[in-house]
């Protein structure tokens, strides 16, 4: 009886209830979808983030991470490889990289670059590399001298495929070694950051020109699941020898991108607490009026005998409905904008380089969190409720006779 | 008039709860507004500032190109004539000329690229802010010539300190090997871990005989004395600049095309803020939005009586419109005020984001930072929440056009 008491008295005035109902729709859909779309953006520079050369978990020699200089190789990289082989479950896919800093030049120009020592065939199931070649080829595995450089870095040192490009670093012993390297690819990334920092060559490539031997920089590891990266890495650490190695997940090596996730997480629950705010004056407000203008009729109720907590129940009877009401056609709205943007994404390259300062990809692309959807429609719905409850107490505490009398 | 004044006003407190539930919505958006915008505006200020201070400065005078490539052999080949021109500017408050370089620089043990730069000491401690960063040791003086300043977390990773040797090599401009020995009179930090990393500062006399510059600079910096200025300088100190320049090979750029990223950025943030206001006010406006329906709506009896005693749709429109514009007014003006004390507030103390100073100093912005409050930012906000509460007024205001009095006043 109190559903349908309560469902035909929100009808009672009907434009009263579509105003507060458009209010709540507006204000559930401003939180999926926005939300959506923060998420969108922290997912995305995850994604960048471990694609670009980071994986889920890496093996460096103690100290690499602080001093990334050459003294700092893993010497051993058999006892990795072993670890690596014994531990990593099923799916893992793994790769060892050499990576210095160093200065390439050519004929016109010289700049400072990350010079990476890759294994072609297992690097191109790990990181961007793989797929990221536009021009000219990827790195063949005996590939001596070829090089693959950014479109950003070949236009600034203004060259082309074929071309020479010489690279100048430091080696084990302390010399400086310098390499001719042919360019054989130019590759596209996601940042424009990306494709001027790195250069990649061969990993037996790199490690010749720098005197290295058969010793590596780091291992990357990336699992089928990001969230099985503290495991394994715990794992890994208690297998390695202790003290020589750093086992470390992507939440460890991206500290900035582990700080904005933390600030995004913050950031859409505030929203949703504002938001909700922004409507709950409007709910509270239309129960009262609600209440009031029926007066008589709780004072009618009650001299016949109905309990105040029924009144209380049958007020947040109504004000449930119209909170349900306002959550469905919300979240169906937020759905169709979500799925309505998911093919195409919102493209911000008239802002590319706002972006790029920002660490953002040049397009968006909302992303669900169950999370999300569930923690927004439980704002609505709880405080909802809670904030209605004081028109209901107010509607219960009316004395028959007064309220009978009230006009 | 003042009839319809008096009668607005008591016809708000006529059902003061709902009256001041409504206000309390339109003074919770107008203070949000205040201060996010407040919060915003400061920071961008923070953030350009000290780009300018430590960077760019506010204008530039370049070979064209070189803000892309960095060319070492892209040159101002006559700094002294630029120099000339800009003392006919009475705009400029300080100017600077450097050069840049990339180089290998050596400590004993490590070698790391770094961007080299020559600097005039006094005359870029009046346009940068590097002298004040200076921690360790000192700043070059202006006699010095293989002295250098190095950034913190550049010389942690050399494993230098101060009087510790630096072997430099790079490219001269005319393609031939710039080799030096520099020793380490200075260590600066500026909080921003790129510039620390990568830059080390020595004077420009010297760098101009290492480098083979014959006397050319790559960058004359010029700061005004405040952003405001900038427009202006950049006209002027174009006009100058091309009677000197008889190639046409140089370019006057400001602070906006020499960091393009911050100003876009800065232009992103402000756009996904207003969407994410316009719709927090629009869920504002639909919440109130009942308020001034049944404000009018269960008033249709009386409005019959007072239009059958002859008192014109018109003027009772202009009543009702504008008893929902003053309750507008009341939630803003308190909303201003308290947004105002909010804010007010933070800008003393500063609020600190616990756990984003890292991401922050990306942006050159420090852990603590200060909310601006100006006119601009109490308007803005104050200005959406009034037009759009202003439009919500209005619909139901319309609906009396239709009342007539007969049929209003046996309404119940």
């Amino acid at each position: 009886m109190y559903l349908q008491m309560g469902w035909r008295n929100i009808w009672r005035n009907p434009r009263r209830t579509i105003v507060i109902m458009t209010a709540v729709i507006i204000g559930v859909w401003a939180m999926i979808f926005l939300g959506a779309l923060m998420r969108g953006i922290s997912e995305q520079m995850v994604r960048n983030g471990i694609t670009t050369l980071t994986g889920h978990i890496q093996v460096h020699h103690t100290g690499f991470r602080k001093d990334p200089v050459i003294e700092n190789s893993i010497d051993k990289p058999e006892v990795v490889e072993a670890a690596l082989s014994k531990i990593l479950p099923q799916g893992a896919r793994w790769t060892t990289r050499v990576r210095v800093d160093a200065i390439a030049s050519n004929a016109r120009h010289s700049g400072g670059i990350t010079l990476v020592g890759i294994d072609p065939g297992r690097e191109a199931g790990i990181s961007f590399i793989g797929q990221a070649v536009t021009e000219g080829v990827y790195l063949k595995a005996d590939d001596k001298y070829g090089i693959i450089v950014g479109k950003a870095l070949a236009d600034k040192f203004e060259t082309k495929l074929g071309r020479k490009l010489v690279l100048m670093s430091q080696d084990t012993k302390g010399d400086i070694a310098s390499r001719a390297f042919r360019i054989t690819g130019i590759f596209r990334a996601e940042m424009e950051t990306t494709e001027k920092q790195f250069v990649f060559v061969t990993i037996a490539a790199a490690q010749k020109m720098l005197k290295l031997g058969n010793e590596i920089s780091e291992a990357s590891i990336l699992l089928t699941d990001y969230k099985g990266a503290d495991r394994v890495a715990d794992d890994l650490k208690r297998v390695l020898p202790s003290g020589s190695y750093d086992v470390e997940t992507w939440r460890e090596l991206l500290p900035l991108v582990t700080a904005v996730l933390k600030m995004y997480d913050w950031f859409i629950y505030l929203w949703f607490l504002v938001i909700f705010i922004a409507m709950g004056f409007g709910i509270v407000n239309t129960i009262l009026m609600a209440v009031f203008e029926r007066i008589r009729e709780f004072g009618l109720f009650k001299a016949l005998g109905m309990k105040p907590w029924w009144i209380v129940r049958e007020v947040l009877t109504e004000s449930f409905f119209l909170l349900i009401l306002g959550m469905v056609a919300g979240n169906a709205l937020g759905f169709l904008s979500i799925f309505a943007l998911a093919g195409t994404g919102i493209d911000l390259s008239a802002l590319s380089e706002g972006m790029e300062f920002a660490g953002m990809s040049r397009v968006i692309y909302p992303v669900i969190f169950i999370k999300d959807i569930v923690t927004a429609n439980l704002v609505v719905l709880i405080l909802g409720l809670v904030v209605s409850a004081y028109p209901a107490v107010k509607a219960a505490r009316f004395t028959p006779v007064k309220a009978m009398a009230h006009t | 008039m003042s009839i319809e004044i008096k009668m607005a006003w008591r016809n708000i407190w006529r059902n003061s709860r709902r009256s001041v539930l409504t206000i309390l919505a339109i003074v919770f958006a107008t203070m949000l507004l205040v201060f996010m915008l407040s919060f915003q505006f400061g920071s961008y200020d923070t953030m350009i500032n000290t780009a300018v201070k430590i960077h760019t400065g506010h204008v530039q005078v370049q070979a064209e190109g070189y803000r892309d490539k960095m060319d070492i052999r892209l040159v101002v080949p006559n700094p002294g004539a630029v120099d000339d021109v800009i003392k006919d500017t009475p705009e400029i408050n300080a100017y600077t000329s450097r050069a840049n370089a990339f180089s290998l620089v050596s400590s004993s043990d490590r070698t790391y690229g770094v961007l080299l730069t020559g600097i005039d000491p006094e005359r870029e401690a009046k346009v940068s802010t590097l002298k004040k960063l200076v921690r360790r040791g000192e700043y070059l003086a202006q006699e010095d010539t293989d002295m250098a300043l190095v950034g913190e977390l550049l010389a942690e990773n050399l494993k230098v300190d101060i009087g510790d040797e630096l072997v430099v090599l790079g490219q001269g401009r005319d393609g031939s090997v710039a080799a030096s020995v520099l020793k380490v009179k200075g260590i600066f930090s500026s909080g921003e871990d790129k510039f620390d990393r990568n830059s080390v500062q020595m004077s420009l006399g010297y760098f101009q005989d290492v480098f083979s510059m014959r006397g050319a600079v790559h960058e004359v910096v010029v700061l005004g004395s405040s952003l405001e200025d900038v427009k202006k300088i950049k006209k002027k100190l174009g006009a100058g600049v091309r009677s000197i320049d008889n190639d046409g090979k140089l370019v006057i750029l400001d602070w906006m095309e020499l960091m393009p990223g911050i100003v876009q950025s800065i232009k992103l943030d402000l756009v996904s803020g207003l969407i994410m206001y316009v719709i927090l006010i629009v869920v504002v406006a639909f919440s109130i939005l009942n308020t001034f329906l049944m404000a009018i709506f269960e008033r249709t009896r009386e409005f019959g009586v007072l239009m059958a005693i002859g008192m014109t749709p018109g003027r009772l429109m202009r009543s009702l419109f504008l008893e929902s514009v003053t309750i507008t007014f009341i939630g803003i003006i308190l909303g201003i005020i308290s947004g105002g004390m909010v804010t007010w507030y933070f800008q003393v103390h500063g609020i600190v984001i616990s756990g984003a100073s890292e991401f922050l100093s990306q942006y050159g912005l420090p852990e603590r930072m200060y909310p601006q409050l100006s006119i601009f930012s109490v308007s803005i906000g104050a200005g959406i929440v009034l037009i759009i509460t202003i439009l919500t007024a209005i619909y139901p205001v319309l609906k009396v056009r239709r009342l007539r009095p007969v049929e209003a006043m046996t309404a119940v």
